[in-house]
């Protein structure tokens, strides 16, 4: 609407000015005819300069713009005047609507808020704000509409369209007793949700919180902008001063009129928008570009740092592993790998311990309690069952050699249940925690985007985390830390870097608090739901996935790289035709080119760093 | 305490930074920030005194942008 009433605005005055030069004009009438078509296209700038004046806040691009413009009509230059005084609307229209056009596709990005909720409030649904909700309520969610608010399901089998948080475009299957997470769109079936936690503290807005924040934690380069800005304008200025009265001082050939046309030149050239406006415009896309692919940022220092990632230190469980045990391994004597696995299966059944439950996973049959006579459980050993009338055992090394049976060690890592039937050795399960499908792709990536060095740090023993490091690819790897051995372990690791640059630590969230805050960018990742994750990271990756470090570090490198060249191209072409300009090759017109012009080229240029599929998809 | 404030008509990105400098200094704002991509300005400041640190920095926003209005 705006800014369609200043391109009529813009079209009239265009019209206007032909008019007013076509028209066989001269003296008094001439200066009318073209003040009237200057009024309509400038009685703003000369409005809010005089405002500005007033207040104290003498340079600003009005005040330049009207006294460049006046001056012209004060040396007889009329259409000049209100030529400029045009083209300057025009860049601004242009330089306005670039900016709207990319608040909004950031905005888009974010746009995840969800408008209201359907409770079950007296047997009836009604719709009401996801505010009013309370936990234990319960909310119905139909097909294609948004999920409110934190819950688990009561009833309904759906898939989530989970991409608006994570990034990944492949719905995840939702049923009864699971957990569902706001901001996720519900795709095919009907589901009723008992809410868990009020909108206030559900996923969707503590994401909104944190993205609309981020750009409180400004860049290195935002800030030097912002200084520079301070130092530059009043400096130009100087310069201008010094341009109109000393030269026409030694230089008695130049009419004065001409320095001050020269000095206006160079005022106008020297507004340093172009750079206030897309640098923070740059990171504002990087952060926004990010967290489309699933990657929160909490600001744009952090996105700075990432692009100077020189180690990254992993944490083993839950981020190259999955932080769930599977069989990985069956290996019987005397009997089939299958039956091995039911006996297993039989003998945990009652357990609800990790590994009982990993074998009952991996058995993947209904256990009939009638063939199971008795358990025992042998706290540190392993469980004593009757199973089918025979005498399981099941258990650790411990438990065999107490029992005195002889069994095959293996030579695997991980955990081991031994089986042995009526005293006799049956066989073993071997059980580990599963290594990510995308981890050691993630590694490869890091190192090729120039991370110089990978370090793993768990509290597992040191058969396990050696071997998993090997086989993700990782670097180095101290095992058999506690929590406190890991940051101090950080402090070393910290101390070994180079001055620039940065050490990523890469963690669940889960009990690493303290190493998550000590490096120089603490990154949590599977951050959907957790809480404690969201609070103590620098970086959020809301998947599972460590592979998508990688992408958020080339993110990084690419908004600075368009940080870098907008700085180098806005400051470049201001240089050049300021030097014109005061040597008296640059007219108003080249000025206004540099102002609005390049402005408007930066912008273009900032948008891109919205666009990261490509890096995402690579 | 950090309170969040809309800037409607937030139209220039120097103005953006001219308003942030202002607010840094205003007496009893501990830190402040305004983002010219998110049209939002961020106080922080003391609990007690926030009331008055927010007309205050109403009062320094108009004169540096009288087109700008606080919500």
């Amino acid at each position: 609407m705006k800014h369609k009433k200043q391109l009529i605005r813009i079209l009239l005055s265009g019209a206007g000015l032909v008019l007013a030069a076509l028209l066989p004009l001269e003296g008094i009438p001439r200066l009318i005819a073209f003040l009237a078509v200057y009024l309509l296209i400038g009685w703003d700038i000369l409005w809010r300069a005089a405002v500005n004046i007033a207040h104290g806040q003498v340079f600003d691009e009005n005040f330049l713009m009207a006294i460049a413009t006046v001056g012209a009509f004060a040396v007889g230059d009329y259409p000049e005047g209100v030529a400029v005084m045009l083209f300057y609307q025009v860049g601004e229209l242009f330089q306005s609507y670039a900016v709207g056009k990319s608040r909004k596709s950031i905005s888009s990005l974010m746009d995840i808020r969800p408008d209201y909720a359907n409770v079950e409030r007296g047997g009836e649904l009604v719709q009401v704000d996801p505010d009013e909700v309370e936990v234990g309520d319960c909310i119905v969610i139909n097909p294609g509409e948004r999920i409110p608010l934190d819950g688990r399901i009561l009833a309904g089998v759906s898939s989530l369209d989970t991409s608006a948080l994570t990034g990944e475009s492949v719905p995840r299957d939702a049923e009864p007793g699971d957990e569902v997470i706001s901001g996720c769109i519900n795709l095919t079936g009907r589901l009723t949700v008992e809410v868990s936690r009020v909108y206030g503290e559900s996923t969707v807005a503590k994401i909104l919180d944190l993205v609309e924040n981020a750009s409180s934690k400004k860049a290195k380069a935002e800030n030097f902008i912002t200084k520079f800005a301070r130092y530059y304008t009043p400096a130009v200025v100087i310069a201008a001063v010094l341009l109109a009265v000393v030269p026409p001082l030694f230089l008695p050939g130049y009419p004065f009129g001409e320095w001050v046309t020269r000095a206006l030149t160079f005022l106008v050239i020297s507004c340093p928008c172009a750079l206030v406006i897309s640098v923070p415009m740059s990171f504002f896309g990087g952060i926004g570009g990010a967290s489309k692919a699933g990657v929160l940022i909490k600001g744009s220092s952090y996105l700075e740092a990432l692009a100077d990632t020189e180690m990254v230190v992993f944490d083993k469980t839950g981020t190259l592993t999955k932080g769930s045990f599977a069989v990985t391994g069956v290996h019987s004597t005397g009997m089939d790998d299958r039956a091995l696995l039911e006996l297993a299966a039989y003998a945990e059944s009652s357990s609800s311990h990790p590994i009982a439950q990993s074998i009952l996973r991996a058995y993947g049959g209904v256990v009939d309690r009638s063939r199971v006579e008795r358990v025992e459980e042998l706290a540190g050993h392993g469980v004593r069952a009757v199973i089918d009338g025979r005498a399981i055992l099941a258990g650790n090394r411990r438990l065999m050699e107490s029992e005195g049976i002889a069994f095959d060690s293996g030579q695997e890592a991980g955990t081991v249940v031994h089986l042995a039937v009526d005293g006799v050795y049956a066989g073993r399960l071997v059980i580990e925690d599963e290594i990510k499908p995308d981890a050691a792709g993630a590694i490869a990536l890091l190192k090729e985007n120039h991370v110089r060095r990978t370090v793993m740090l768990t509290g597992d023993s040191d058969a396990v985390g050696q071997r998993v490091a090997k086989q993700v690819g990782i670097d180095q790897a101290y095992t058999g830390l506690l929590p406190a051995d890991k940051v101090e372990r950080m402090e070393e690791l910290l101390t070994e870097k180079s001055s620039r640059g940065k050490l990523a630590f890469v963690g669940d969230g889960i009990n690493d608090a303290p190493v998550l805050a000590r490096a120089d960018i603490g990154i949590a990742m599977g951050g959907l739901g957790s809480d404690a994750a969201i609070e103590a990271a620098d970086v959020v990756i809301m998947t599972d996935e460590p592979s998508k470090l990688a992408a958020a570090i080339r993110i990084s490198r690419k908004t600075l790289r368009i940080v870098r060249q907008n700085i180098v191209f806005a400051l470049g072409v201001k240089a050049v035709i300021l030097l014109l300009g005061a040597l008296g090759y640059a007219n108003m017109w080249s000025a206004v080119f540099a102002d609005v012009g390049v402005s408007v080229l930066a912008i273009m240029n900032a948008i891109r760093a919205l666009q990261v599929e490509k890096i995402v998809s690579d | 305490m950090k309170k969040t404030y809309r800037l409607e008509n937030l139209d220039c990105a120097n103005c953006a930074a001219k308003i942030e400098n202002a607010l840094k200094k205003l007496d009893g704002v501990s830190d402040a920030s305004v983002s010219f991509m998110t049209q939002r300005m961020t106080l922080e400041c003391d609990d007690s005194r926030l009331d008055d640190v927010l007309a205050k920095a109403k009062t320094v926003i108009r004169k540096l942008e009288p087109e700008v209005t606080v919500r």
